[in-house]
């Protein structure tokens, strides 16, 4: 029993620190990948006594991005405007992250794994209805958007807070589609067990992932992902040109650490969601539980490295996607407010359900379910 | 459910509703509310009621009370400065609620058995059980709350929109000086 | 410790039907009051799973699912109403809310 316990917090802590590192790491992609994309240098400054200067190593920027900054951000006097509520206040950013660094207890980040007589699940918390949680704590997200804004006592933070809840129910509904035809699909709801039915080929070469199954619904739950993230081309929320900051302009140093740690969270989750349904999350193409086979080849391997080679290709996976997303930041321009409505009540809503419809046809007839 | 996780759900949504009743601000009211929400989803996650325990937080704490968040914002309620009401009025409620308490506690305290003594089929709770009875035994009421909630989005809609003549009163929009 | 029993939970889901009663009766804002209706319906979800939980059968479930439904329509309207009263009397006291008393 309290190994079990043990084992439980080991693996929470170990895939929150994932989160976390991975969400900081974005933060640098984000700033060197911009600058790449946008034909300048990006941050190049900050280093420890010229270390790497000395050698004759250009500046990647990781000391500003991962040391400077957060430093900076950590130390920033932390105040609260006049007039505003001091609770609610401080609340917002904890109601904000809370959720999404939660919603990474169900995702399965590896095969089951042997030690001694005990079976190790690479998953924080195993579940049987894994796709319903990540629904729930997506659907908590948004209070920590309009707390955030309604409490800094401040007309555009709020007009920030409202437009961002906005938007984020609207595609939520979106989002909840099209994991309903996943999980027709698949059958469950639990996400482990379908990662593992993404495993084989179909005629002989072809892994069974999602994408092949379900292709209507990757493009709705990428874009409904980048919407609830509030990033562009979304995020007039945070409008950078008419509402300065939008709902976090009133915060400062380590609440607004809170508040950026969540957008990159949030692109962290939308990344493993995708990955969960669509590319087989752990799954290596021909990778079986003893190695790989392909036709008549085949190449044995122990099955230690089978469940690491399973972890190396999910977080390749993600963070494939990730760099996906911040690719779309860049490129495109942003929506207006009711292109943005539009898309998602007259676009996405509409899509998502005509998918589920012909998802659960499909599904009948192929199966020949009755009753 | 072991009885300690019970008596902290239990303490929780206690003090958390009665924080709804109590506080001045309507924004904590609806703070509260939520906690309350989310602890009676863990009460029913704990009673093997997988499905509903999570629709209630989707639904009820994701949905519903980000409507009643947007009332409050677009009606601007501020704190509520003196109490308000007779004091007569409030005599007399409180001993009708005080009497509710009462007779409902007398009537449950009857009901027999320990949580551990029922056991349950093994799909208890789960989708594939919920949609079982659902689309089978009570497909007609289904199908009625389908209208229902069609019913209740016109409904709101037509309640809640501004009229040609408000919107004038409101924002008018000719004869405005050049 | 003592193991949880069914009453105990129906005492929870009194309690707080309660506490919501006396919300509706004590309180005059109206958003409070229905806040407190909200806080009665879930209380009977509780008492309704609890129930089906010790029956061991499902309906009391889908009809906490269709509490849940019909509880949201009721939202909308009921929100729709209020939204509309304050655009006509400036208030949301229920106490001024008094043009048919004599």
């Amino acid at each position: 029993m309290a190994i079990d316990l043990l084992i439980g917090a080991v693996k929470a802590v170990v895939i929150l620190l994932l989160v976390l590192n991975l969400s900081a790491v974005l933060l640098w992609f984000e700033r060197k990948g911009s600058a790449l994309i946008q034909d300048r240098v990006g941050a190049n400054r900050a280093n420890i006594f010229g270390i790497g200067q000395r050698i004759g190593l250009p500046n990647f920027g990781l000391m500003n991005t991962l040391m400077a900054d957060p430093l900076k951000l950590f130390t920033k006097e932390d105040f609260v405007p006049e007039g505003a509520d001091h609770f609610l206040h401080s609340l917002g950013p904890f109601l904000a992250l809370f959720p999404v660094l939660v919603a990474f207890a169900v995702v399965p980040f590896g095969d089951s794994f042997q030690i001694g007589d005990r079976t190790v699940q690479l998953q924080a918390a195993t579940f049987n209805a894994g796709a319903l949680y990540i629904l729930a704590t997506i659907g908590v997200g948004v209070y920590g958007v309009a707390i955030g804004g309604w409490a800094s006592n401040n007309r555009w933070a709020l007009l920030g807070a409202v437009r961002a809840t906005a938007q984020m129910i609207s595609y939520e509904i979106a989002m909840g589609l099209a994991i309903i035809s996943i999980v027709i699909t698949f059958g469950t709801l639990d996400l482990q067990s379908i990662v593992h039915q993404q495993g084989g080929v179909w005629f002989g070469w072809l892994p069974r992932w999602g994408i092949c199954l379900q292709p209507l619904a990757f493009v709705i739950l990428l874009t409904a992902g980048m919407a609830e993230s509030k990033r562009v081309p979304f995020d007039l929320p945070e409008g950078e040109s008419e509402l300065i900051a939008g709902y976090f302009t009133e915060y400062s140093g380590g609440k607004q650490a809170a508040f950026m740690l969540t957008d990159f969270a949030e692109v962290v989750l939308a990344a493993v969601l995708v990955t969960l349904f669509f590319f087989g999350g752990w799954q290596v193409p021909w990778l079986y539980s003893d190695g790989f086979h392909l036709g008549a080849h085949q190449l044995l391997l122990p099955r230690a490295l089978v469940v690491i080679a399973g972890v190396l290709a999910f977080w390749i996976k993600v963070v494939a996607f990730c760099w996906l997303q911040i690719l779309i930041r860049w490129t495109m321009p942003r929506f207006r407010y009711d292109q943005l409505m539009t898309l998602g009540w007259k676009g996405l809503v509409p899509l998502g359900l005509l998918n589920v419809l012909v998802t659960a046809l499909v599904v009948v007839m192929a199966t020949g379910a009755s009753g | 459910m072991p009885a300690t996780l019970f008596i902290f759900l239990a303490v929780v949504s206690i003090i958390t509703s009665l924080g709804v009743v109590v506080q001045r601000n309507p924004i904590h009211c609806l703070l509260a509310l939520i906690l309350t929400l989310i602890a009676i989803g863990a009460l029913f996650l704990a009673l093997d009621a997988v499905v509903v325990g999570f629709l209630q937080i989707i639904v009820y704490v994701g949905a519903i009370m980000v409507l009643f968040l947007f009332v409050i914002w677009l009606l601007n309620l501020q704190v509520e400065a003196v109490p308000t009401g007779s004091l007569a009025v409030k005599f007399f409620a409180t001993i009708a609620a005080a009497g509710v308490a009462a007779e409902l506690f007398v009537f449950f305290s009857k009901t027999t058995g320990a949580l551990g003594g029922v056991t349950v089929a093994a799909g208890y709770g789960s989708i594939d059980s919920l949609a079982q009875t659902l689309f089978g035994q009570y497909l007609m009421a289904f199908e009625t709350t389908s209208i229902l909630l069609l019913v209740a989005v016109i409904g709101a809609v037509a309640i809640a929109r501004r009229t040609i003549p408000e919107r004038e009163r409101d924002a008018p929009t000719r004869g405005t000086p050049t | 410790m003592m193991t949880v029993s069914y009453s105990w939970v129906m005492a929870l889901s009194a309690a707080i039907f309660a506490i919501g009663v006396a919300g509706v009766l004590l309180r005059r804002n109206i958003l409070i009051m229905f806040m407190s209706i909200e806080l009665m319906l879930n209380a009977v979800n509780l008492a309704f799973v609890a129930m089906a939980r010790r029956m061991g059968s499902m309906d009391g479930q889908v009809i906490v699912f269709f509490v849940m439904t019909v509880a949201a329509a009721e939202a909308a309207v009921g929100l729709a109403i209020i939204i509309s009263i304050f655009r006509n009397r400036e208030t949301v006291n229920a106490d001024e809310l008094n043009l048919m008393r004599w």
